[in-house]
């Protein structure tokens, strides 16, 4: 057995050029297909700890998703508001323990801007129930204070009292700036891992502050209200994009949800979070089957590979296999000799495929973070069961191709006796 | 009792209804030397085969060492050759990525038996494949390279140190110097039966070359011994 192993490894050394080659084509395959798996668990992952301890979402009538996409995780624009005074009635429900309204639509270089209240900092959680938690400073009071996230902070450099200026809309390239109303940095908040560190956050008096003298998307020409004077002005904001809710008791979910669902005077939408990213899942869930499936295929092909080159290999391995047969060699032996050849370099791929997508995270896992929001390698080191699973089910087909060069060494070596056939 | 020894056998291959060989009777002396010569084709390497146990007969049986092949079991077979045949091929004898070291040990490490006899000498396998080769004057900076880096006359030398280490009963070399030229032809017969002679091993020796008959102690037609051939003398 040992004597056997050792050939096979000693005969693997020394056609590394080739057997290096059907490693890589099989490590690329497996990084594959356990890359995409580690990415289907991680996002999932990200958006499941993203919100926490928000019993509705309410905003203006839309899917639920879609909903969901650009209240909580800043995905997508909102296509229309809710009204004040639809947010007032559902903050009014006796069921409702706490509501937080967002406002959404502005960003500042790149990230968004969200106008709130200070509840927020209070009652917003994220991962297991964890609240937001300041690094430096604290929650706005001012008109214009801001708060921003970890991330915006590294990436811009930003500090304590720093001021900043917001543009209108949501691209990354802004032709408007709200120039003459900056605000003041007077918090940054603690790294979460959620979209909440790529926002910046203002109080929701300052959003509508910044847009006093704008009208239908556009600064009114020749009026222009400096900052010291837009205190003046009534800055109840006429309408929000969404609000969080969190209820007295999670009984009262579903009657809450259909009192928002059947508010007459405008149509809104209150929807359970958990529930709808578990819909978002089952929609995105085809998806995902599809890509595991082209890249188990991928690595289907990268076996047949190996088992080609292991079969071409084998004829003019003939010779070898007549000596071994001479010096004692058991046909099992021989059948050994090649089918551990193949498990080999099966076994090889998939440390060399684990070892990549780990590099990957590694080296690609900062970037993803800071453009998408999603924390890569939640658990690094420690596979997933579905993971384990992918491992197992190559190995098993690694395996399984190997019994092919195995099994036509074995009916050679049968068949040849001491005859050498070239 | 004789190192090999055939009765009654009869051997064709699978869907061929004439037999290729059938050979009353055959037999090789402890020791003794025997040169086995017929043309190409005329069934030498699959006599050889039966011999060792790799092929078995259709018909009659081959005795190795006072055991009947046909009554034991395939991996008993396996390991009866491998601890008391050294076989030489016509070329290429060299597992191709071991060096000329390992090569020769390689046979012992396949049979307990050899790693016994050896143990039993006083030796281990490594030194005792030093030894070997040094008697076949192999040139000792080659020993730990690689068996490609070799001419085809080391090659064949090599071939003998693996045959004979551990001291099987019964070496069988088939057509071995075909791949050299007629100088070093001689040399390496010399070598061969010099060293058998030395470790007691009885030789088969196939060729079809008759004019190395000479140095054997016995000299076979195959067609004289197999009532298949189609060229039997009347």
């Amino acid at each position: 057995m040992t004597t056997i192993l050792h050939l096979t490894w000693r005969s693997l050394v020394n056609r590394r050029a080739t057997a290096s080659l059907v490693v890589v084509a099989i490590a690329l395959s497996v990084a594959l297909l356990l890359g995409i798996e580690r990415l289907r668990h991680d996002v999932r992952g990200s958006f499941a700890r993203t919100i926490s301890g928000t019993d509705l979402v309410v905003g203006a009538r839309s899917s639920p998703i879609e909903l969901l996409l650009y209240s909580v995780f800043r995905i997508g624009n909102p296509t229309s508001n809710m009204s004040w005074k639809g947010y007032q009635a559902v903050a009014g429900h006796r069921d409702v323990a706490w509501i937080v309204p967002v406002s959404l639509g502005d960003t500042h270089r790149g990230f968004r801007v969200m106008g709130t209240t200070a509840d927020y900092f209070v009652h917003f959680k994220y991962g297991r129930r964890q609240p937001l938690g300041f690094a430096e400073g604290k929650p706005f009071a001012e008109v214009f204070d801001a708060v921003i996230g970890a991330e915006v902070a590294r990436a811009l450099g930003y500090r304590l009292g720093q001021a900043i200026v917001v543009s209108h809309g949501a691209g990354e390239v802004n032709f408007m700036d709200h120039a003459d109303k900056p605000y003041t940095i007077v918090g940054i908040l603690k790294r979460t891992g959620t979209p909440v560190d790529h926002t910046v956050h203002i109080s929701l008096e300052g959003y509508e502050a910044m847009h006093v003298d704008w009208k239908g998307g556009a600064p009114i020409p020749g009026f222009s209200i400096p900052p010291d004077q837009v205190k003046k002005f009534d800055l109840t904001p006429k309408q929000v994009t969404a609000a969080f809710v969190g209820l007295k008791s999670r009984v009262a979910v579903f009657r809450v949800q259909r009192f928002v669902n059947e508010y007459l005077a405008e149509p809104l939408l209150a929807v359970l979070p958990g529930a709808t990213l578990q819909e978002m899942w089952r929609v995105i869930g085809l998806g995902e089957q599809a890509l595991l499936l082209v890249s188990g295929m991928v690595v289907l092909v990268g076996l047949a590979g190996m088992v080609a080159v292991v079969l071409a290999g084998l004829s003019a391995r003939r010779r070898e296999l007549a000596i071994l047969r001479a010096l004692g060699a058991r046909p099992a032996q021989i059948f050994l000799l090649l089918a551990a050849e193949s498990t080999l370099l099966t076994v090889f791929g998939l440390a060399l495929g684990s070892l990549l997508v780990v590099v990957a995270i590694v080296a690609g896992g900062p970037l993803v973070e800071t453009r998408f929001g999603i924390l890569l390698g939640l658990g690094l080191g420690l596979p997933t069961p579905a993971e384990w699973r992918l491992v197992g089910a190559v190995l098993l087909a690694g395996f399984l191709a190997s019994l092919l060069p195995g099994y036509n060494a074995y009916r050679r070596s049968l068949a040849d006796g001491m005859m050498v056939r070239m | 009792m004789p190192v090999a020894s055939l009765e009654n056998l009869r051997f064709a291959w699978d869907g061929s209804a004439a037999p290729l060989l059938d050979v009353p009777a055959f037999a090789i002396a402890n020791s003794e030397r025997v040169f086995l010569y017929g043309p190409s084709g005329s069934g030498k390497t699959t006599l050889l085969s039966l011999i060792c146990g790799v092929l078995l007969p259709t018909a009659g049986g081959v005795r190795l060492l006072d055991r009947d092949l046909a009554a034991m079991s395939g991996p008993a077979r396996d390991r009866h050759r491998g601890d008391h045949v050294g076989y030489i091929f016509q070329q290429f004898n060299l597992m191709p990525y071991l060096t000329v070291v390992e090569n020769v040990m390689l046979a012992a490490r396949f049979s307990a038996a050899r790693r016994r006899r050896i143990a039993a000498a006083g030796g281990e396998p490594r030194a005792e494949a030093m030894r070997l080769l040094g008697r076949l004057d192999l040139p000792g900076d080659i020993l730990d390279r690689a068996v490609t880096d070799l001419s085809v006359g080391q090659q064949q030398r090599v071939a003998i140190a693996r045959a004979l280490i551990g001291g099987p009963e019964l070496v069988i070399a088939d057509e071995p110097t075909s791949a050299l030229d007629e100088e070093r032809r001689a040399a390496f017969l010399d070598l061969l039966l010099g060293e058998c002679a030395a470790a007691g091993a009885a030789v088969l020796f196939v060729s079809h070359d008759r004019r190395l008959a000479e140095r054997f102690d016995r000299r076979v037609a195959l067609a004289d011994i197999n009532r298949a051939a189609s060229d039997r003398p009347q």
